[in-house]
């Protein structure tokens, strides 16, 4: 009672802190949630992946060379990075010069100079670049020498000749971002070239499939590879890309369906559109995604005949190296591209000039650093907009160069860990290599804790 | 005087068969191909690129003449899934019945089924023609985006299910239309539409007879209290 009656009086004098605790349950962000469904009646729909915490790369770290293993010369000594994607059945695989890709991403949710910009900054590198939700651009495919191109539930701009002009092929069951939904584009993006492109009346709220329209089900998914191989003559790789969920599964239904590439997509992947609740509420985190991918493909002995592409919030080249030390054959990266266009940046370049983009953010009601508000078409620095200002604010040469530079340096770190570890090929890394550094990383990718032999969840065979 | 080439899937390979589709009749100067013994093959003559008379005898598996450009097919027996998929241009035609998703999302040509036609079909349409003789499955229609849809016969559940511009006729009966499709006021252009579309398939019966379904166009903007504002 005496406490009671303390507190009680405390609090009527406004001085204890406890008359400011926030609620954990009803904290300012599920306040403003709350009171935004109320004015609005609408789920929030936004940009970009997963904000919140999730066991990821970061939580890995290598175990360099020392007594028991040689690290190579770091800047002089051979370290390959070449990457062949499409062994299995294609007559002419992808053969790249990274292991590094550039992920699907729509014309549409982004502008035609964008497009433009990653062919060509994939062409130097000697990677890929990929198609999105909305056709092929004679941008991307003039720029790219390398062009995957999807084939996704909407079908939107689908065209047998664009298929035969790609170098794979890519089918589309999901993203990370929303495994079991479909594609998002607003209707503040759907300008008329976008329209036309996809069939679709000029500023409809395009809300596409997440089924496609004529296959259902991993018995049928044969059936459609097998079709695209019957029209491409069995010349193109086959790509299957998932969202990351039941992945194990998931996984080796795809390879038992013909895939000579599978591409998972974990729940930090990007979106241009989507409701935050699905954003932030389904799918798997990168880590799990990835060990789980690779344990279907090794269960089925498939190393080394079916590769797997993994993406989804990779953003450095200890990112990449991790990645495949784990077991991915290359790696698919959207958003860490979009940053590197100046994505979040106080600034757009013109003509090599930097003008600042502060104001366009403040209209939005966001800042550097915060913004994700690719589906408005607002993008102040004009990398995810249909608007015919906004889009001039990203140069495609300019862009390009930003790219190739951040290519580059995620291809200097990997190389740089790999020598440490002692390999000649990026490809050699391997588990053996990482250790964790918490519990729950450990578990998700069945590597020890560091400086421990625990694998949390594992117990390794009895001998 | 068009060449006339025949195979028989009982003896050719359906690679051989697809590879000379693509690679060979052209300049082999044929424009007549006959194929026989298809025994559900799927994925026969799918990805043409070159006008020709395709001709089948007997029944087809999945995509026959799928993505097809400018290619004339005819299939004598039934069709399985996603008999003329993603049509760009050209003409299919089907004698018997075809199974799901016909012509889903085929962009331009014309598809003739002579038969009933299953669940899905025409789903997606992205401005292809299609004429069914008999009935057609629920979901027919679903999420057409243009073209022209001609069922003579009667159509399952949730017909025109979130229609953006195509149009669909119907002869007869229609268990329920699907969200957002609406039966509107046939127009001299529709009926026009409708007879020219019976005489490409060689249907008689009289345009007056059919009913218009299109969008009511409420699904193409998020209807909330939300002003747009998302």
């Amino acid at each position: 009672m005496t406490t009671d009656s303390n507190e009680h009086s405390a609090g009527h004098h406004g001085h204890s802190h406890l008359s400011r605790e926030e609620s954990a349950t009803l904290d300012r962000r599920t306040i403003d949630y709350v009171q935004r469904a109320a004015a609005t009646g609408l789920y929030e729909i936004r940009g970009l992946g997963a904000k919140r915490v999730v066991p990821n790369f970061d939580d890995l770290v290598f175990l360099g060379a020392s007594l028991s293993r040689y690290p190579l010369e770091g800047y002089r000594e051979k370290c390959s990075t070449r990457t062949v994607l499409g062994t299995r059945f294609a007559k002419k695989p992808v053969e790249l010069a990274i292991p590094i890709t550039i992920a699907g991403m729509s014309f549409g949710a982004l502008s035609a100079n964008v497009k433009e910009a990653l062919g060509r900054a994939a062409t130097e590198m000697g990677t890929s670049t990929t198609t999105g939700d909305g056709g092929m651009t004679r941008e991307e495919r003039d720029s790219s020498r390398k062009l995957i191109y999807q084939c996704l539930p909407s079908r939107y701009g689908f065209d047998p000749d664009d298929v035969r002009s790609a170098d794979a092929i890519e089918i589309v069951i999901g993203q990370g971002a929303k495994p079991g939904g479909g594609g998002m584009l607003l209707g503040q993006k759907v300008n008329p070239r976008v329209a036309a492109m996809r069939t679709l009346p000029e500023g409809v709220d395009q809300r596409s499939a997440s089924r496609h329209p004529d296959w259902t089900g991993p018995d049928d998914l044969a059936i459609k590879i097998r079709e695209l191989r019957e029209i491409t003559d069995w010349e193109k790789p086959i790509y299957v890309k998932v969202g990351a969920t039941r992945v194990f599964n998931d996984v080796k239904l795809a390879v038992h369906s013909g895939a000579d590439v599978i591409v998972v997509d974990g729940m930090q992947g990007g979106t241009a559109a989507t409701q935050t609740c699905f954003i932030e509420h389904v799918g798997i985190p990168t880590l799990a995604a990835l060990r789980q991918a690779v344990d279907a493909i090794e269960d089925l002995n498939m190393r080394g005949k079916v590769q797997l592409i993994i993406s989804g919030g990779i953003r450095t080249g200890a990112d990449v190296a991790k990645a495949i030390a784990m077991g991915a054959d290359a790696v698919s990266i959207g958003q860490g591209v979009l940053v590197a266009l100046g994505c979040n940046s106080e600034t757009y370049v013109q003509d090599g000039q930097h003008v600042s983009a502060l104001a366009d953010y403040h209209r939005l009601g966001t800042a550097p650093g915060f913004c994700h508000h690719c589906h408005t078409g607002q993008c102040p620095v004009g990398v995810t907009t249909q608007d015919a200002l906004l889009e001039q604010r990203l140069q495609p040469l300019t862009g390009a160069r930003r790219v190739r530079n951040y290519l580059k340096t995620l291809n200097m770190e990997l190389t740089t860990i790999a020598r440490a570890c002692g390999k000649q090929d990026v490809h050699h890394l391997e588990r053996e290599d990482l250790v964790a550094l918490s519990v729950e990383a450990a578990a998700m990718a069945r590597l020890p804790l560091a400086g421990t032999s625990w694998i949390p969840g594992y117990s390794a065979p009895t001998m | 005087m068009a060449h006339l080439k025949q195979f028989d899937l009982a003896v050719t390979t359906l690679r051989e068969v697809n590879h000379y589709l693509h690679k060979q009749m052209v300049a082999d100067g044929v424009q007549s191909v006959s194929i026989l013994n298809p025994d559900g093959a799927h994925s026969l003559a799918c990805g043409m690129n070159a006008p020709a008379d395709i001709e089948i005898d007997g029944h087809v598996g999945y995509y026959v003449a799928g993505m097809n450009k400018y290619a004339s097919v005819t299939v004598n027996g039934n069709a399985g899934p996603g008999a003329a998929e993603n049509m760009m241009s050209g003409f299919v035609r089907v004698r018997g019945f075809a199974s799901t998703s016909a012509a889903a999302s085929a962009r331009g040509g014309c598809m003739v089924i002579e038969g009933d036609a299953s669940t899905r079909c025409g789903i997606s349409l992205k401005g292809a023609d299609i004429v069914v003789g008999g009935d057609v499955g629920s979901f027919s229609g679903f999420m057409a985006q243009a073209g022209r849809m001609v069922i003579c016969g009667d159509a399952g559940d949730a017909l025109g299910d979130s229609l953006y511009e195509a149009v669909i006729y119907v002869r007869g009966k229609v268990k329920s239309l699907g969200a957002d499709a609406q039966y509107e006021t046939m127009a001299d252009a529709d009926r026009a539409s409708v007879a020219e579309l019976l005489g490409v398939a060689g249907f008689k019966h009289d345009p007056a007879e059919f009913r218009r379904i299109a969008s009511a166009r409420k699904l193409y903007h998020w209807n909330a209290d939300a002003n747009q504002e998302y």
